[in-house]
Order: C-alpha cells, then sequence, then structure tokens
C-alpha cells in the first residue's frame, strides 16, 4: 500500500473520529447549561473555558475570541473554519483525505462522508444549528457514526483498513481522556477526590455523556456517580469500546497485524510504545492513579498516545522522503555515474 | 412509413421548440423529428414538466452526492462544481457512427506514424510536406527524443478528438488532443446516470454501451509494458487533489484497480521507478500519466515543478517505465500542425481524409495573413498552443477593443495564430428553465484508445454551450455536458 494513502486513510478516520467526539462535547455541555441556571459570567467562563482547553487549542481560541462565552467556544469549536480542529474544519479534513484515496475506499463510505461535508458546508447547517443546536449535533454524530460503521463494514479489512483503525483508537483514547480532564480543577491535586457537592456530580455525568458513556457506566455502577468511578471506568475498563484501555488495545492490535509481529515482541517504535502502554493500562488501579494526580497522568497519556503516533510515521509513512532540491541532486549524480561509465 | 418518421413535433415540453436557421440534431428544418430520435421523443412525450424537472433534480443531487465534480481555479469558496449535465441525450445512428470510427481510426493510424517520423527519419518534412519550420518551432516538439524508441511505436495512445457539425450537418474535425485529454469519466458517469433516470429506455431504444472503457484502457497500458515484463504494475499518475480533473483521476484508478500516484509517491533509483509503500520501495512499470510533459520531471524539464518525479525520464529512456501518452505528442496538438492533417493522412496512408479538417489559415503563411488581418471580425482566431477555450478570438461576438488586441498578437507572433471561418455549430434542444427547451450548440469528443489495435467506445462526451448564442463548449467557460447515445441500428 502507498504510504501517502496509508496516512491519508488514517487521518480520514482520525478526523471524522475527532468531529464525532466535538459534537457529544459541545452538546453535551449545552444542555447541561439548562441545569445550571443562575451562573453568573465568571462562573460561565469557569465553565466552557476547560471545554477549549481539552482541545489544546486554547492559544489559538484567544487569537479569535477575546471571552470564553457560550456563543463564542461554540462558534470556535463547531463552526469557525480558522480553528483547524473545529467540526467543520475536521469534516472538511476528513473529506480532503477521503478524496485522496477515493479508489480506495467503498462508494457507501464515500457518498456518506461526502454528505455529511455538504450538510455542514451549506446555509442549511447554520439554518439547522440556530433552530436547534441538539437536532444539528444529532445529525453530525448520526452521519459520523453511520461513516464509522461503513468503514468498518463495507471496507475491506487489509492493512489500509487497519491504518483507518489506528488513526480512530488513537483519536479516541485522546479525546476520552480529554474529556476526563475536564473537571481537574474541581479535584485536588493528589489523591482520591471524596464527597463531591451536586453540581459537581451533574458535571461528572455530563463527562460520561460526553463520551457517549452514560448507559455503560450506569448498568455497572448504577447511579452513583463519582469522580473515582467514572475515571476508573474512562481509563481502565476493559471492555467499554471508548474507554482508554479499550482503545489502546484496539490500536495495538491493529498495529500487530500491519507488521505481523506477535504479541510480546516488536518490530518498530510505534508496536513497542503502544505494547508497553498497553501493559501499563492492564497493570494500572485507579487510586495509584489518583495517588499520583489524575491530571499529569493524563497529561502524560496523550504524551505517550502522540508519541505512538509519531512512531508509525516513522516506521511507515516518512521512510526515505527525500525533499525534492536533495532527490534532484541524487538524481543528477546518479546519472552523471553512468554517463562516466559508458 | 412517412408519417410516423415525420410525425410532428408535438411533445407538450417540446411543442415551442424550433431549429431556426441551424443545423439540428433531433429536428430538421421543416420541423419533423429525425428518425433516430423518434422513439426517445415518443418516451419523453409521455412524461409531464413536473415528472421531468423531479428527473432532473435526482440526477444533480446524485452527482453532488457521489462527488462527480470539477475544482474550479482561482474559486476558494466553492472550489466544486457539478459539471452541468443536461438529460436529453444526444443521439447518433449506426451508420454515421461506423463513418465517425472509420474517419477517426484513420486519422489517429495518420497521427501516430507522424509522430514516429518526426521522431526519427522526419520525411515528411524532408519531402517538404510539412515545412520544416513549423516543427522546429513548435512549443511542444521534443528534440530531445529523437530517435528515442517509444514502446511499440505508438505516441498517442489515447486521444480525445473534437467534432463538430457545420450548419449542413457535415462532420469535421475541430482539434485533436494527443496530451492529457480529459473528460471520459464524465461519459461513464453520464450514463450510469441516465440508466437510473430512464432505466427502460436503453432497451427499447437499443442503445451501444460505454462501459468497457476502462477495461480497454488497462488492456492498452499492459500492452505497452516494457519488455519482459509479463505482469506489470500500472498506476496512474496525478497532478494532486486540487487538479481539476482529480475526480476524473481517481474514477479511472478505481475501474482499473490501479494505484493513483502522486510525483511524491514515486522514487527512481537506477533508472527504475518505484512507489513508497508502506512496506518499502516497489516497482512500477507502466504509467498513466496525468501530467503534461513540462511537469514530468523536474531535472529534465521545468525545475519548480513539484509535481512531477526527479528520474522519470530517465527510467523512460532507459526502456524501464513506460508512459501513456508517450513524451513530445504535443506537437501534433499545435494547431498549425492541425493544418496539415490531411496531408499527412494523404502522405502515410494514400487516402482522402474521411472526416474532414475546418479550413485553416496559417497566420505566418503571407497570403494568409492577409487574410486573416482584412476578416478578423468573421474569423476565429486561435493560439496555436492553448486550450480550454482559453486565446480564442471569436470574430463576430467579439468587441472592437478585443479584435485589437488580437491584431496585435498575430502581427507580433504570427507562427502562434490560425484562424479559421466561424463555423455554426450544430444546435441540440437543452432544458434551459421550467421544462423549456432551446436549441444550444454542442460538439463532441470521442475517446480513441490506441493499443494493440485501436479501439473507439462507441459515443463521447457531448458538450453543450449552455448559454445563449454561446459557441464555446468549455467547462471553464460555462459549458455541460450530454448523455452521448450511439444506437445499434439507424432509428
Amino acid at each position: 500500500m502507498l504510504s501517502r494513502v496509508a496516512n491519508s486513510l488514517y487521518w480520514m478516520s482520525r478526523y471524522i473520529e475527532r468531529a464525532e467526539n466535538i459534537a457529544r462535547i459541545v452538546d453535551v455541555n449545552l444542555q447541561l447549561l439548562l441545569d445550571l441556571r443562575n451562573l453568573d459570567e465568571e462562573r460561565l467562563a469557569k465553565h466552557w473555558l476547560p471545554i477549549v482547553q481539552t482541545t489544546g487549542d486554547e492559544e489559538n481560541f484567544f487569537k479569535l475570541h477575546k471571552k470564553a462565552t457560550a456563543q463564542n467556544v461554540t462558534e470556535f469549536l463547531v463552526f469557525q473554519l480558522e480553528n483547524p480542529n473545529s467540526l467543520v474544519s475536521s469534516i472538511c479534513q476528513a473529506r480532503e483525505n477521503a478524496r485522496m484515496v477515493r479508489d480506495q475506499i467503498t462508494i457507501e463510505l464515500w457518498e456518506e462522508l461526502n454528505r455529511l461535508y455538504w450538510f455542514v458546508r451549506t446555509p442549511t447547517a447554520r439554518q439547522v444549528w440556530k433552530e436547534s443546536p441538539s437536532e444539528f449535533f444529532q445529525q453530525v454524530k448520526a452521519s459520523s457514526l453511520h461513516i464509522i460503521g461503513l468503514t468498518y463494514a463495507t471496507l475491506i479489512h487489509n492493512e489500509g483498513w487497519r491504518f483507518a483503525q489506528v488513526g480512530k483508537f488513537i483519536e479516541r483514547a485522546d479525546k476520552t481522556s480529554r474529556i476526563l480532564d475536564l473537571r481537574y480543577q474541581t479535584l485536588p491535586e493528589k489523591g482520591v477526590p471524596q464527597s463531591v457537592s451536586e453540581t459537581d456530580a451533574l458535571e461528572w455525568s455530563a463527562i460520561l455523556r460526553s463520551c457517549s458513556a452514560w448507559d455503560a457506566y450506569k448498568t455497572i455502577h448504577g447511579a452513583e456517580v463519582s469522580p473515582r468511578l467514572v475515571a476508573e471506568f474512562l481509563l481502565l475498563n476493559e471492555d467499554f469500546p471508548r474507554s482508554v484501555r479499550f482503545c489502546v488495545g484496539e490500536l495495538n492490535d491493529a498495529l500487530r497485524k500491519i507488521s505481523g509481529v506477535a504479541e510480546g515482541k516488536f518490530s518498530n517504535d510505534a508496536e513497542k510504545l503502544a505494547g508497553r502502554l498497553v501493559a501499563e493500562l492492564q497493570f494500572s488501579t485507579i487510586d495509584e492513579i489518583f495517588d499520583a494526580g489524575l491530571h499529569g497522568y493524563l497529561d502524560a497519556l496523550q504524551g505517550k498516545l502522540n508519541d505512538i503516533g509519531g512512531a508509525l510515521f516513522n516506521a511507515y509513512i516518512f521512510q526515505n522522503f527525500n525533499n525534492l532540491e536533495d532527490e534532484i541532486m541524487v538524481q543528477q549524480e546518479e546519472q552523471q555515474q553512468q554517463t562516466a561509465r559508458h | 412509413m412517412a408519417t410516423k418518421t415525420k410525425s410532428l413535433l408535438r411533445a407538450q415540453m417540446l411543442r415551442s421548440y424550433a431549429p431556426e436557421n441551424f443545423f439540428d440534431e433531433m429536428v430538421a428544418a421543416d420541423g419533423t423529428v429525425r428518425p433516430h430520435y423518434a422513439r426517445f421523443r415518443d418516451l419523453l412525450q409521455s412524461l409531464t414538466p413536473q415528472e421531468f424537472a423531479l428527473k432532473r433534480q435526482s440526477v444533480d443531487l446524485a452527482f453532488m452526492r457521489q462527488g462527480v465534480t470539477f475544482n474550479v481555479y482561482g474559486d476558494s469558496a466553492g472550489t466544486e462544481k457539478i459539471f452541468p449535465f443536461d438529460l436529453l441525450p444526444r443521439i447518433i445512428p449506426a451508420k454515421e457512427w461506423e463513418f465517425l470510427e472509420r474517419g477517426l481510426t484513420q486519422r489517429i493510424t495518420a497521427l501516430n506514424l507522424f509522430l514516429h517520423d518526426l521522431y526519427h527519419e522526419q520525411k515528411i518534412l524532408k519531402d517538404g510536406i510539412i515545412p520544416p519550420f513549423y516543427v522546429l518551432s513548435g512549443k511542444h516538439f521534443r528534440r530531445e527524443f529523437v530517435n528515442f524508441n517509444v514502446p511499440k511505436d505508438i505516441y498517442i495512445h489515447v486521444c480525445g478528438t473534437d467534432l463538430i457539425r457545420d450548419d449542413q450537418g457535415n462532420y469535421l474535425v475541430l482539434e485533436d488532443n494527443g496530451r492529457c485529454p480529459s473528460g471520459v469519466s464524465y461519459v461513464l458517469e453520464n450514463r450510469r446516470a441516465m440508466k437510473r433516470t430512464f432505466p427502460d429506455m436503453f432497451e427499447r431504444i437499443g442503445v451501444r454501451p460505454v462501459e468497457h472503457y476502462s477495461q480497454e484502457l488497462l488492456k492498452m497500458l499492459k500492452h505497452i509494458a516494457p519488455a519482459g515484463v509479463s505482469d506489470p504494475t500500472v498506476a496512474l499518475l496525478t497532478p494532486g487533489a486540487y487538479n481539476s480533473a482529480y475526480f476524473e483521476h481517481t474514477y479511472l484508478a478505481r475501474q482499473m484497480g490501479i494505484e493513483i500516484v502522486e510525483g511524491r509517491d514515486l522514487v527512481v533509483r537506477d533508472a527504475r521507478v518505484f512507489m513508497r509503500t508502506t512496506k518499502g520501495l516497489q516497482p512500477v512499470h507502466v504509467i498513466y500519466r496525468r501530467l503534461d510533459d513540462d511537469f514530468l520531471d523536474p531535472t529534465v524539464f521545468r525545475r519548480d515543478s513539484m509535481l512531477g518525479v526527479p528520474g522519470l525520464v530517465h527510467a523512460y529512456r532507459a526502456g524501464n517505465v513506460s508512459l501513456a501518452n508517450s513524451i513530445g505528442t504535443g506537437i501534433a496538438d499545435d494547431k498549425v500542425m492541425y493544418h496539415f492533417v490531411p496531408k499527412m493522412i494523404k502522405y502515410y496512408l494514400d487516402q482522402e481524409p474521411i472526416i474532414p479538417n475546418v479550413a485553416t489559415y496559417l497566420a505566418n503563411e503571407e497570403s494568409d495573413k492577409k487574410y486573416i488581418l482584412a476578416n478578423l471580425e468573421k474569423l476565429v482566431v486561435k493560439a496555436a498552443n492553448e486550450s480550454g477555450g482559453y486565446g480564442m478570438l471569436i470574430g463576430p461576438k467579439a468587441t472592437k477593443a478585443e479584435i485589437k488586441e488580437f491584431r496585435k498578437k498575430v502581427e507580433a507572433e504570427p507562427r502562434n495564430y490560425i484562424a479559421q471561418p466561424t463555423i455554426s455549430l450544430s444546435r441540440h434542444p437543452t432544458h434551459v428553465e421550467d421544462g423549456l427547451f432551446e436549441g444550444r450548440h454542442i460538439d463532441l469528443r470521442p475517446y480513441i484508445i490506441s493499443g494493440e489495435k485501436t479501439v473507439i467506445v462507441p459515443g463521447g462526451l457531448t458538450r453543450v454551450a449552455l448559454r445563449k448564442g454561446s459557441l464555446v463548449v468549455n467547462s471553464s467557460q460555462g459549458g455541460g455536458s450530454k448523455d452521448t447515445w450511439v444506437l445499434y441500428g439507424d432509428e
């Protein structure tokens, strides 16, 4: 498979996952505001700013906006094309990547992605959004999940598909960890948090809902919402498909199927780092994580996911990519040597 | 019988349609429908304007949904447009197609012989049939490839020849596109759209299929593989996702099941071409390149080209990779060379041209130049090496300032200009608005594949100038397209 194609499939599915995550985060938080009335401006900023921070785009946000109001934050996260990670930007990028590998994906997948693209690119989208943000997010989520499903159900599960899987799970693990980090300012720096206020409980259930984890969580823990249980569920649960442990496990599997290297061994840094992270998540407890500090742990985790992504590129994508000038030099030398031999 | 074929045009939607003073493909001067359109007319008649409007909308939506679009340069907001599609097909009866097929085959045979001659003995120049000056001054003549042997001696593997009909209905060749002609994906997509929209018509009317184009193309590409390679790897080289024909590139690659590569995916080592894959470098043997000569290899042609592959030409010269089309075919696209094609046919094949050229004046010939300058307002003046409807003056439609501008250009660079009489292109009923049809000018671009033998899929791209009165059919200039139906029979 062409390296460039692998790269595009990886990003196509990463951006779709990103768009879907943004839709959930913004949707849940807009709804949460309905439960938290009488908030003054300062409290509101405290509510919205962390959401920008989770995306890692705080600097860019303040270049474009003065204050973290609901309107500014949603505009920034959803529509603003100047934000390369906004929902609409992500969909544009997903489609751009799909376009570059149009011959590798199925018509079903392409048409749905194309439809979603045109939906968010036309004035209709703003109209739907104005009338009911929730309806807008519903459409984006439904379409994104449709695309994720089509990727699974219509693409041949070959090497290229595995690159798409890797992209999806890296993004999902990253986003889950960032959503979990949303309320870190209300937590003690180290140690397991004890009792939580009613407002806090609402916000922690919002975190679950932002990860589509509410129903899954309830089946295990009932209605009791505590930061400790939420963090354990989203980080370490073995079976929930959005937990970090689950995602890293899947990502590790996909990497191994790409190279054919068995569990317990590795042939490149991506496999080494992914294998190590799987083990770490398998053999950690949530109390240990809280003792060391959740925020610091999540920060480091995101760094590790980035490293896996970087290593993947070095292993498969950027191998011997010369820049144009160097390549011209190589050719001239080669041709001169041949001429000399004649 | 006479009443059947001469039945008057009663279709509700076509009621007020008049051919006026043009050659109309569907309706004869006396208002009767031509026999090969009779069955289609009957089917159209059974539709209400509302039903027709619904079909139109669903086709447009489908094109948008599938991303059957072309990129518009210099338009950052909506960089993609659908190529406007008109639901009324252009229909060609069997005997007319048989004639066109013979004419096009004759022409491509002569052009390939010409290019071979030009890049070898140059007999046609030595025998004084074509003045050598015109070749040597040709912008796309690649003298570095003289005495280079291309695989199987084929130069133009894919040719898109533009045909028009004059006011008497005579077919004429307007130009030969022997570099990287585009548009064939629309032939295939238009057909798919028509089949979805009018599923029952095809069998009833007896339309010949076009779907095998991709197989024929792949067969040709494998045929030209370097000697000794029994199972060649074929790739399509695209300039990238921002090229206006990118949709077509991915479409064809997908249909043929070959890799679509950009310049940066390829690398040359030891005069062999490889693709960069996740499993390392893998050899490529045949490249269907959709990139002009100038951009192919920055070590040989334009050094600033980021689209090409350093060393590709070296590998090509070494015979380790084949290119379709060959390097250097652009000289045959030169509109000055076009003038000489009938002479080439006579010279190489000892035949009269089956499909004639449009009369052409060469500004570089003193007497022709005088005539051109004296008649600018009547003539179409074209730059010898432009395409896409650019660099062209349509005298009867031009302003005084435009005529003045072209006078200067012709005087300054006579080698680079030719002129032709303004041909009143044939017209075809075309939907304009709300169930109303008017005549619009059309042309036809069939796609000719030269491999082991010459293959022309029956039909081609019928382009239509959607603006009232316009003679320019190019997509960049407000053109649209129609499906082209070649019939099994004559009615």
